[in-house]
C-alpha cells in the first residue's frame, strides 16, 4: 500500500498490507494476522518441496538482479558435512530504495518468518539480518521481534517444537553503502573491511565464514511465507506481461511527484498508470522530465521510455533500463539533469572500497568532471571524457559499484546530451542551480 | 580433473601444460609470457584489485583477471590482443592521474613496476583537467617511509603484514580515491620482517630511509649472494655502487627464504665497506708491525708454526673452502679448532615454513662444526700451552684475553686488526665475504655459493688462499688456486659434500648429500 498515503484501489498489497499498523509489530498481532503458519507448514515438509514450491512460484530476487529464488536455494548442497548459512540482506542504502526499511519497521516477524523458512530449506541453522547502520528504527523493531520470536519458541535449538535449530541474529552495519554487495556484506558479517570479494567462489560454496551462505533481500524472503500459504499457482497468476516476473513488487517511489511512498503492484503494472493514477501525478504546474525506476545505478530513462514501460524485469529492460531494487525517482522539468548525475556520481565516489583501479580513481574523476560542468567550466572534451572513462569503468571491476556510477553517466549523456552542452556552451548552469553541497 | 593430471591452454599462442589450480597467470610465466600486474605476488593472497592483469579469453564475455582465474583445457588467451591493451592502458591513466611526476627524485625510479608499464603500455598524456590529489608522507616506523601520493593501493604491503608477518600494523584507511595505507592506532612498522613491504611494494610508495636518496637504481651493481648475518642463510642480492655496498635486498629461493629477508640481516652490511682494513701482510720487528710482502709473512708464520700445533679460532663467518683450509692446517699441525657464535633473539616468519632470523648470527656455523671447529662460548679453554694461536678473522672477547699468553706465538689473519691482537707475530690481510666467493652451509646442511660484489683492499686475499699458500710453505702444496678448485678438493675429501661442485651447487644451493636430518635439532 502507498504507505504513508492510502492504498490505492490498484495496488496489491500483499507485503505491505499491514504497514503502518502499530499492533502487526508484535508476534500476538502478527499471529492474529496469520504469522507463522507457514513456518509451521514449512518445517512439516522436505526442504526440496519448499524449493520446487518457490521454484513454481517464479520469484526472483528483489535485491536487484532478479536471480530466480528457488534455484539460488538448489545450489546449496544439503549434507556436505559443513554449516550452511542464511544472510538476509537488509542494508538497503541504493538510493531511492525505502521499501525493506518499511517491511522491517513494520511487519518484522514476516522477515523473521521468511528467513526460518529459507534457512530450513537450505539447510542453515543460522540467519543473519543484516542491517543498515543508519537504519536505527528497524534496528530496533527487528530486535525486539526477534526477541519475541525467541521467548515464544517459534526460532531457537527447537523451532515451534519441531526440534530443529534455527537462530536468527540481527546485525548492526556501520554505514557502508558497498556493504549491500553480498560479498561485502559476509566481509563485514565477519567482522573485515566491508571489501567485495573476486567471484568464484560464489556464496553457495563459500560464503561467509568460507561455509556454504545463500544470500537473499528482505522483500524476496517477506514475501515466501505468502507462496507457501497460497501456493505457487496463486503467486505466479500475479503476471501482466512477462510469465517470467511474477508476484507482487513493492516500489518506492520519490522525487518530484505528488504522492511518494511506498507501493505494491502486480508485476507488469503499466508504469505510466503507476506514475500518474497510483502516484497522483507531477507535482501541479509541472511535467515529469526523467525516471529512474529501479535506484540510482540503473539507466535513467525519458518520459516516452516509461510511459511505454510493464513494470516487471523484462518490461524495464525492454525500455533502456532496470527494474532493479524498484527504487524510483522521479524528476520534473524544474531538475537540472547534469546536477542531478553529479550527485549520483558523488555518491558513488563516496562510497567506493578503493579496491579496483577504475572505481577508485574513476568515480572521483567523473565526479569531478561533472561538477565542473555543472558549475559552467566544462568543455566539449569533458564530455567525451565522461564517456570514455564511463566506458572503461564498465565491467571490469570485481563488483558492479563502479558500473553503477557509470550507468547514469553514460545514459544520461546520450539522453540528456542538450543539457549539457547548455551546460558547456553557456557557461552556467541553464536552471540556476548548482551541485547541492 | 584427475589429481596429478595436466592442463593444457594457449596463451598468445604459445601451447603450455600446467597443474590443475593453477592462475592464468601463473601458467602465462611458465610459457614466458609476462602479464603486467601490480596487486599480485606469488607470496601473497590473491586480491585481484588492480585490474591490471585483464586478459582476454576466447569464449569468455568479459576480460578476464589473469591472477584469480585458473587456468582450464583448451583456453585460448590473449595478453597482448587490442581489447586487453586497451583495457590496461585505461587502467594506467586511472592509476596516473593522481600519482605525481616526480620519477627524477624518486628511489624507485629504474626499478618502478608503474615506470614499467606506463612507459611500454600507457597512454601518452593524460586526461586529467582537475589538480592531483595531495597526501602527505608518513613515517611508519623501523625502515619504512610510505610516501602516500605515489601509493596506487595494491595492497600488497598490508597483505604481507596480515598473512605473512602476521602481524598486523597496516591497514586500508578510507574509502574511495582518499584511501591510503594507514598504520592501526599505538602500532609501528617495527617488526622484524617489515622491511619487505618496501621490496613487494611495486612504486615509490614504501621506500627504505637508510637508502633514501643513497643512489639511482641505475647506478647500482648487482651481485647474487648470500646474506651472512645468521644461519638461515637467505638468498640476497647486493647492490653496490663505486665498490660499496649500499642496500642488501632478498634474491627469491623457495626452498630458503621465499621473497624476504629480514631487517636485521639487510640493514646490517656496513661492516663490508668498513674502511680500517689491513691492508698488507705485517710482520712483527721488534715492537712494531711493519708492512712486508706475502711471501715474507709466509714464510715467518710457517717458521712459527713449524713443529708446533696450529690452534685455530676459525670465525664462523668463513667460507667452507676457507674453513676447509683451515681445517686441513689444524689436521697438518695436529691441532685444534674452534669458534663462538654471536646469539640474538630468534624472530620467525610466521607466514613461511622453517624461516627465521635465527638466534645464532653467523652464516655457516653449520660448516664450520662439520669441518671440526668446536662451536663453544670458550673457543680458547681448549688451546694447549705453547700452541700456536691462528685467529681467522674471529672477533677476541674480553674472556678471551688472559688465554692469548699461553700462545707460544699469534698469526692473525684477517680483515682488520683488533687493538686485543696487536701481539701477533704475522697479520695477513684478508678478504671479508663480499670481496670474494665462496659457500656458506646453512643451518639446514644447504651449500649454497655467494658472489664477489666489490674488491678487497690492498693486498688482502681470502682465507682459503692465505691457508693454501701457507701449507705450501709448511710443505703441503695445496694445489688448487681458485674458490672453486678448493671447494673441489673438499667434496673430494667430506662426504658431506660429495658430488658437490659449483656447477650443481648454481645459484639456489644444495642439500648436502647425508647427514641433513639430524641438523634439524639445531638452533
Amino acid at each position: 500500500m502507498g504507505f504513508p498515503h492510502k492504498s490505492h484501489p490498484r495496488e496489491t498489497p500483499i507485503l505491505s498490507r499491514y504497514f503502518g499498523d502499530a499492533e502487526a509489530r508484535t508476534l500476538e498481532g502478527w499471529k492474529k494476522r496469520g504469522g507463522y503458519r507457514a513456518l509451521e507448514k514449512a518445517l512439516g515438509m522436505a526442504p526440496a518441496e519448499i524449493i520446487t514450491e518457490i521454484k513454481e512460484s517464479g520469484l526472483r530476487g528483489r535485491g536487484g538482479a532478479g536471480f530466480p529464488t528457488g534455484m539460488k536455494w538448489s545450489f546449496m548442497k544439503h549434507g556436505d558435512g559443513k554449516p550452511h548459512y542464511l544472510c538476509v540482506n537488509a542494508d538497503e542504502s541504493e538510493p531511492g530504495t525505502f521499501k525493506d526499511r518499511e517491511i522491517m519497521r513494520w511487519t518484522p516477524h514476516a522477515l523473521i518468518e521468511g528467513a526460518a523458512i529459507g534457512a530450513y530449506a537450505i539447510g542453515a541453522e543460522t540467519a543473519y539480518i543484516y542491517i543498515r547502520g543508519e537504519f536505527t528504527e528497524p534496528l530496533r523493531v527487528m530486535g525486539a521481534a526477534v526477541k519475541e520470536a525467541y521467548a515464544a519458541g517459534i526460532v531457537g535449538k527447537n523451532a515451534m517444537g519441531t526440534g530443529k535449530r534455527i537462530d536468527v541474529h540481527v546485525h548492526k552495519g556501520a554505514g557502508a553503502y558497498i556493504c549491500g554487495e553480498e560479498t561485502a556484506l559476509m566481509n563485514s558479517l565477519e567482522g573485515k573491511r566491508g571489501n567485495p570479494r573476486i567471484k568464484p567462489p560464489f556464496p553457495a560454496v563459500a560464503g561467509a565464514f568460507g561455509m556454504p551462505t545463500t544470500i537473499n533481500n528482505v522483500e524476496t524472503l517477506t514475501a515466501v511465507p505468502h507462496i507457501l500459504n497460497e501456493g505457487p499457482a496463486w503467486y505466479k497468476a500475479m503476471s501482466h506481461s512477462s510469465p517470467k516476473s511474477t508476484g507482487s513488487k513493492l516500489f518506492s517511489v520519490c522525487g518530484n511527484i505528488a504522492r511518494p511512498g511506498n507501493y505494491e503492484v502486480e508485476m507488469g503494472f503499466p508504469f505510466k498508470d503507476f506514475l500518474y493514477d497510483v502516484c497522483g501525478g507531477p507535482p501541479p504546474g509541472r511535467r515529469f522530465k526523467a525516471v529512474i525506476p529501479g535506484g540510482s545505478s540503473v539507466p535513467i530513462q525519458t518520459m516516452a521510455e516509461a510511459e511505454a514501460t510493464l513494470m516487471d524485469y523484462e518490461g524495464f529492460i525492454a525500455q533502456g533500463s532496470m527494474l532493479g531494487s524498484g527504487g524510483v525517482i522521479v524528476f520534473d522539468d524544474s531538475q537540472c539533469m547534469v546536477k542531478q548525475i553529479a550527485r549520483l556520481a558523488r555518491f558513488y565516489a563516496h562510497e567506493s572500497c578503493a579496491q579496483c583501479t577504475q572505481c577508485r580513481e574513476g568515480t572521483a574523476w567523473t565526479t569531478r568532471i561533472l561538477e565542473r560542468i555543472e558549475r559552467g567550466q566544462g568543455t566539449m572534451e569533458d564530455l567525451e571524457t565522461l564517456s570514455s572513462l564511463s566506458k572503461n569503468m564498465t565491467g571490469t571491476t570485481i563488483c558492479v559499484l563502479s558500473d553503477s556510477c557509470a550507468t547514469p553517466i553514460i545514459s544520461g549523456i546520450s539522453k540528456f546530451r542538450d543539457e549539457f552542452e547548455a551546460h558547456i556552451k553557456g557557461k552556467r548552469c541553464p536552471m540556476g542551480a548548482t551541485a547541492a553541497a | 580433473m584427475a589429481d596429478g593430471q595436466q592442463i593444457t591452454l594457449t596463451i598468445e599462442g604459445r601451447q603450455v601444460s600446467v597443474a590443475p589450480g593453477t592462475s592464468i597467470l601463473e601458467a602465462a610465466k611458465q610459457a614466458g609470457v609476462l602479464v603486467p600486474h601490480y596487486c599480485y605476488h606469488p607470496g601473497l593472497p590473491v586480491a585481484g584489485s588492480c585490474r591490471m592483469c585483464l586478459v582476454e579469453v576466447e569464449k569468455a564475455p568479459k576480460l578476464a583477471p589473469a591472477c584469480a582465474t585458473a587456468a582450464t583445457e583448451g583456453q585460448v588467451v590473449h595478453v597482448f590482443s587490442e581489447r586487453a591493451l586497451e583495457q590496461r592502458k585505461s587502467v594506467l591513466e586511472f592509476l596516473l592521474i593522481n600519482h605525481p611526476l616526480d620519477c627524477p627524485i624518486c628511489d624507485k625510479a629504474g626499478e618502478c613496476e608503474l615506470q614499467d608499464y606506463a612507459y611500454r603500455e600507457g597512454p601518452a598524456q593524460g586526461r586529467l583537467r582537475d589538480p592531483k590529489r595531495f597526501n602527505p608522507a608518513e613515517d611508519f616506523g623501523g625502515d619504512v617511509l610510505y610516501v602516500t601520493n605515489r601509493c596506487i593501493m595494491c595492497t600488497r604491503c598490508v597483505r604481507f603484514m596480515d598473512t605473512v608477518a602476521q602481524d598486523t600494523v597496516l591497514n586500508v584507511s578510507e574509502r574511495g580515491d582518499r584511501a591510503v595505507i594507514g598504520v592501526f592506532e599505538g602500532k609501528e612498522l617495527t617488526n622484524e620482517w617489515a622491511g619487505n613491504v618496501i621490496d613487494i611494494c611495486p612504486v615509490g610508495a614504501l621506500l627504505s630511509k637508510d637508502f633514501l636518496n643513497k643512489a639511482r637504481s641505475w647506478e647500482l651493481d648487482r651481485t647474487p649472494s648470500i646474506c651472512p648475518n645468521c644461519s638461515q642463510g637467505c638468498n640476497a642480492i647486493f647492490e653496490t655502487r663505486d665498490n660499496q655496498v649500499v642496500r642488501m635486498r632478498p634474491r627469491s629461493n623457495t626452498e630458503v627464504n621465499q621473497y624476504y629477508l629480514c631487517d636485521s640481516g639487510r640493514l646490517d652490511y656496513r661492516w663490508m665497506n668498513r674502511t680500517d682494513r689491513v691492508e698488507a701482510p705485517l710482520l712483527r720487528r721488534g715492537d712494531r708491525l711493519a708492512a712486508t710482502d706475502w711471501d715474507e709473512a709466509l714464510r715467518a708464520a710457517a717458521l712459527h708454526l713449524n713443529g708446533k700445533r696450529a690452534f685455530v679460532l676459525a670465525s664462523p663467518m668463513l667460507s667452507n673452502e676457507s674453513l676447509w683450509m683451515l681445517s686441513r692446517l689444524v689436521e697438518k699441525t695436529g691441532g685444534k679448532g674452534a669458534f663462538r657464535v654471536r646469539r640474538g633473539p630468534e624472530a620467525p616468519l610466521p607466514g613461511v615454513k622453517d624461516l627465521a632470523l635465527r638466534a645464532e648470527r653467523a652464516a655457516n656455523v653449520r660448516g664450520a662444526e662439520l669441518l671440526g671447529f668446536t662451536k663453544t662460548d670458550t673457543p680458547l679453554a681448549g688451546m694447549g700451552d705453547g700452541d700456536v694461536l691462528v685467529i681467522a678473522d674471529h672477533e677476541l672477547a674480553e674472556a678471551d684475553i688472559a688465554d692469548l699468553a699461553r700462545a707460544s706465538a699469534i698469526i692473525v689473519i684477517g680483515t682488520v686488526l683488533p687493538e686485543t691482537a696487536r701481539q701477533a707475530i704475522v697479520v695477513l690481510p684478508s678478504t671479508n665475504m663480499a670481496e670474494e666467493e665462496g659457500t656458506f652451509t646453512n643451518l639446514r646442511g644447504r651449500v649454497q655459493r655467494y658472489q664477489q660484489a666489490r674488491s678487497g683492499p690492498g693486498m688482502s686475499q681470502p682465507v682459503w688462499w692465505a691457508v693454501g699458500d701457507l701449507l705450501t710453505f709448511l710443505g703441503e702444496g695445496a694445489g688448487h688456486y681458485t674458490a672453486s678448485e678448493t671447494f673441489d678438493s673438499l667434496a673430494q675429501a667430506r662426504p658431506e659434500f660429495t658430488g658437490m661442485s659449483y656447477e650443481t651447487i648454481g645459484l639456489k644451493g644444495q642439500m648436502m648429500a647425508s647427514n641433513s636430518e639430524p641438523a634439524r635439532t639445531i638452533g
